[in-house]
């Protein structure tokens, strides 16, 4: 968390009601989003009890396990779900694929990608966990199951892995996302309750924040947003319906009652949260998206069409663990792709750029000076290089010849001349009436703050003359801010190849080859 | 002592004591500085009946799925004399347990008086302790005791102590799956922060007879379902790191004996009962006396303590309210109007603020300059 966060939920706790820490969408939001809010058996490994799914707001599916400890009936519930996933994510399979854009990998690419949401991280763990549970089944031999299920677990678990990648949004937790762009006024602890977090962001009318998180925590009118259950309610009602959908000693008729009834039960555990999902949509949809969402979108639609070649060419499913150099690559990735999403919202978002100009690796400031069409004539041919002057009251930590850009000025690049103090109230320069004094301006009435000078040389999108193209050099008052961060194109690790695992790391792993013990595994 | 017995007594007041166990003590290690849980463990208060009288009822109850699947889990463990328990042992520990006697410590005789218990169990494991026998021996729920903030206390058991060749080895049974070799990060290092608890305390026992510390081994052996299934597995579990916070806290907590000497005299906790179980206690008295006594609230209080939803109540507008990191960005500034004050400018803070309010000013002015001056 950073200080501005921080102030951020501060300012929440004093207004009573969440505060912005964007100025922009940094998730994609579907068009047609599969909501999935699943809930599991208490005590038990991931036993699916129930869950409310689908892509209509006024018509949720339910799925419910009336005995949550048969195994039959699981494998029943992952065949409903499987149904219901499959026809979502073959919705976008069976759309036409268009080509990538230049310099990405070759082939074509579907031109969207199907987007799951659950309420938060939990479910998310209950996504990998039902994918683990079910993505080795056979339909054949022993212990067959429905063919859907095991194409369910590929596609859940690929959900799933996919989610740990920074700023993918095929899955996210309705919690994650809001949180990353509003603050509460409660701790981060308390923003895992769904509930809670937009009691915060958007209350009830005549309710503050607080108060809205405060009923939200009440789990008889606010159940919690699963997959674990409230205690009281497994107690109380969920354990007895449970005994008599069991009974073997009862009239069919008395069974479908008991069984209605366990519907009924668990549909009002999970019809508040569904609402609340497709609440958090709403907010979210709302916020102008960000302008680099649209390449990170086209990385998630990567990542599914070769999924989804995968699957179609009769790939294995995903092994229970990564190899040492499958592991060594996904780690240097996810560390290249957390940089790159750093650095793309803060481009984005000067909301987010603040945070970095707070510890001295971006700043902003008006420009005092700009000599457009300086040339550098130092080399064998002469080059447009213009120099400009920005003043700025953050705190500085670049050092002369680092190289910085511009969030609005993504194309050109500007290098640190010097880096200097200004005297507080320097005196208007005699030089000339384009010299912008800081004191009469956007600094007011507060010019006695220690100020900065630094002279950058630009160079790039300026066109190919020596002069600069209009506009493309920085004006004398223009606000503008410039950061160490790129999004530019990072060097991925060098990594052995599979045969080549040395023996540090165990040496060559066996082809993974699902066995009949994964297929069978018990599930009880 | 007994003067400081009839103190905890009376600030309990007329309600049945509630024992520590393992879980207890590893929460009070969580959050050391809270004076308020340490004297309410200390006088054995019911928190959940406490917070309820003074109308901030906490939800800590458990699911009887999950106590079921636990019971079931550790019934099968055990079944047999504990059959499964030792091929684990003997399989994934690589321990060549040669033949093994099983004591259930559970009960003395149909006595279970704690006093009794404690007794029994320390009887026994010191003379399997002198014993210089070869087998294995698994003692099934010994009462331990442990000293914390200078007084004893009684740990419920949950665990099995397993002695072999001289050195005993915890072994914590817990019914969270392990997939794939990975299991829920928090709820392994719950059970080992309980499992260390036991550790010490069977140490603290075996030390008054004369054994040192490497009696007991610092490995501990933890139990549960693997995969999807209800198959037992083993992993043994380092929890050296476990005892050493665990010890440096509890040397921390401060003696009881100080802490209770700061009190009014006729302070109690009370909420006087009636024969329904009703309270007659005004509710405004009753929180007023709690608050007598100093808390140190943190969201993490939430998953941990019954009493949190009393202490997040009192602690509103407090920046700890907010959780640590946001206390610590705001340059640890107590009061988040404060915070916000020193922000804007209104407030010049002390000198020892300078620097806070200095970050703080910068990101106000930042967070003005992004949002048009609507921040």
């Amino acid at each position: 968390m950073s200080t501005l966060v921080a102030l951020a939920r501060a300012l929440a706790a004093e207004r009573g009601i969440a505060q912005p820490v964007c100025t922009a969408r940094h998730v994609h939001v579907s068009d047609r989003p599969l909501v999935l809010i699943p809930l599991a058996l208490a005590g038990e490994a991931n036993a699916p009890l129930a869950a409310m799914v689908g892509t209509d707001p006024r018509s949720p599916r339910l799925l419910v396990v009336h005995q949550p400890r048969n195994r039959d009936q699981r494998f029943a519930f992952a065949a409903r779900l499987a149904e219901i996933v499959l026809a979502h994510v073959g919705g976008y399979r069976s759309a036409a694929a268009v080509t990538r854009g230049a310099g990405s990998q070759p082939g074509a690419r579907h031109v969207d990608a199907p987007q799951i949401i659950v309420p938060n991280p939990a479910g998310i763990g209950f996504i990998r966990l039902l994918g683990r549970s079910t993505r080795f089944r056979r339909s054949t031999g022993e212990h067959a199951v429905d063919p859907a299920v095991p194409v369910l677990g590929r596609w859940l678990t690929f959900f799933a892995e996919r989610s740990e990648h920074p700023g993918s949004c095929l899955l996210l937790a309705a919690t994650q996302a809001l949180a990353l762009h509003w603050a509460s006024g409660q701790s981060p602890v308390e923003d895992l309750n769904l509930a809670a977090l937009l009691g915060w962001i958007d209350p009830p009318p005549g309710m503050t924040g607080y108060e809205a998180a405060l009923a939200a925590e009440d789990p008889v009118a606010s159940p919690p947003a699963g997959p674990a259950t409230d205690p009281t309610f497994d107690n109380e009602i969920l354990a007895p319906l449970i005994a008599a959908c069991g009974r073997s000693d009862v009239t069919d008729a008395v069974r479908e009652r008991s069984r209605s009834s366990l519907e009924t039960a668990l549909s009002g555990q999970l019809a508040p949260t569904w609402t609340l999902v497709w609440q958090a949509v709403k907010l979210l949809r709302a916020l102008p998206s960000a302008g680099r969402l649209a390449t990170r979108w086209d990385a998630d639609k990567d990542a599914f069409t070769s999924y989804a070649e995968h699957l179609r060419d009769g790939g294995p499913p995903q092994p229970r663990r990564d190899s040492a150099v499958a592991a060594a690559r996904r780690l240097n990735w996810l560390e290249r792709a957390q940089a790159s999403y750093a650095a793309q919202r803060a481009l984005d978002d000067p909301l987010v750029l603040a945070d970095y100009r707070l510890t001295g690796e971006a700043f902003g400031g008006p420009v005092t000076t700009a000599e457009p069409d300086r040339l550098d004539t130092s080399g064998k041919r002469r080059k447009l290089r213009p120099v400009i002057t920005v003043v700025t009251e953050d705190p500085i930590r670049v050092e002369p010849g680092a190289a910085l850009v511009s969030p609005t000025r993504p194309g050109q690049t500007a290098r640190v001349v010097s880096v200097s103090a200004r005297p507080p109230d320097m005196p208007r320069s005699a030089t000339g009436s384009d010299e912008w004094s800081p004191s009469n301006a956007a600094f007011g009435a507060e010019a006695s703050r220690p100020l900065t000078e630094v002279a950058l040389e630009l160079s790039g999108g300026m066109g190919r003359a020596l002069t600069a193209v209009p506009g493309s050099v920085p004006v004398v008052g223009e606000q503008l801010c410039y950061t160490t961060l790129t999004d530019s194109y990072q060097l991925h690790g060098q990594f052995p190849a599979r045969e080549e695992t040395p023996w540090t790391h165990g040496g060559p792993p066996p082809e993974y080859v699902p066995t009949d013990a994964d297929a069978v595994e018990a599930w009880s | 002592m007994n003067d400081l017995e009839a103190r905890l007594d009376r600030i309990r007041g007329n309600v049945a004591p509630r024992n520590h166990n393992a879980r207890t003590v590893a929460a009070l290690t969580s959050n050391p500085g809270c004076a308020r849980r340490a004297i309410m463990d200390a006088a054995g208060v019911d928190k959940q009946l406490l917070a309820s009288c003074a109308g901030f009822a906490a939800q800590f109850g458990q699911s009887q799925f999950a106590i079921g699947r636990g019971n079931a889990f550790e019934a099968q463990v055990k079944a047999g004399g504990c059959a499964e328990l030792l091929r684990l042992l003997r399989e994934h520990l690589q321990l060549s347990i040669p033949e093994v006697s099983y004591d259930n410590l559970d009960e003395v005789g149909g006595n279970t008086c704690r006093e009794v218990r404690y007794a029994r169990t320390r009887a026994l494991l010191a003379r399997a302790a002198r014993s210089d026998q070869d087998a294995g021996t698994l003692f099934d729920h010994p009462l331990l005791r442990l000293q914390v903030g200078g007084r004893p206390v009684y740990l419920e058991p949950d665990l099995i102590a397993f002695q072999l060749r001289n050195r005993f080895y915890v072994v914590e049974i817990k019914s969270f799956s392990v997939i794939d070799g990975l299991a829920d990060g928090e709820k392994v290092a719950a059970a080992v922060i309980q499992s260390a608890v036991y550790v010490l305390a069977l140490r603290d026992l075996l030390a008054d007879l004369g054994f040192g510390a490497d009696s007991v081994a610092d490995n501990v052996v933890l139990v549960c379902p693997e995969n999807f299934s209800n198959q037992p597995t083993a992993a043994l579990l380092d929890v050296r790191k476990q005892l050493t916070v665990l010890q440096r806290q509890l040397a921390r907590l401060e003696r009881i004996g100080s802490l209770v000497d700061l009190l009014p005299p006729a302070l109690t906790f009370d909420p006087r009962l009636d024969e329904y179980g009703l309270p007659h206690r005004p509710v405004s008295e009753l929180i007023s006396d709690v608050r007598t006594v100093q808390a140190r609230y943190a969201p993490q209080c939430l998953a941990s303590c019954e009493m949190c939803f009393f202490c997040r109540d009192e602690a509103r507008g407090t920046t700890a309210a907010l959780g640590r990191e946001v206390r610590d960005e705001l340059g640890a500034v107590e009061l988040v109007q404060v915070a916000l004050r020193l922000a804007d400018g209104t407030l010049t803070g002390a000198d020892d603020q300078a620097e806070a309010a200095a970050m703080l000013r910068a990101a106000a002015r930042l967070r003005s300059e992004c949002l048009d001056g609507a921040a």
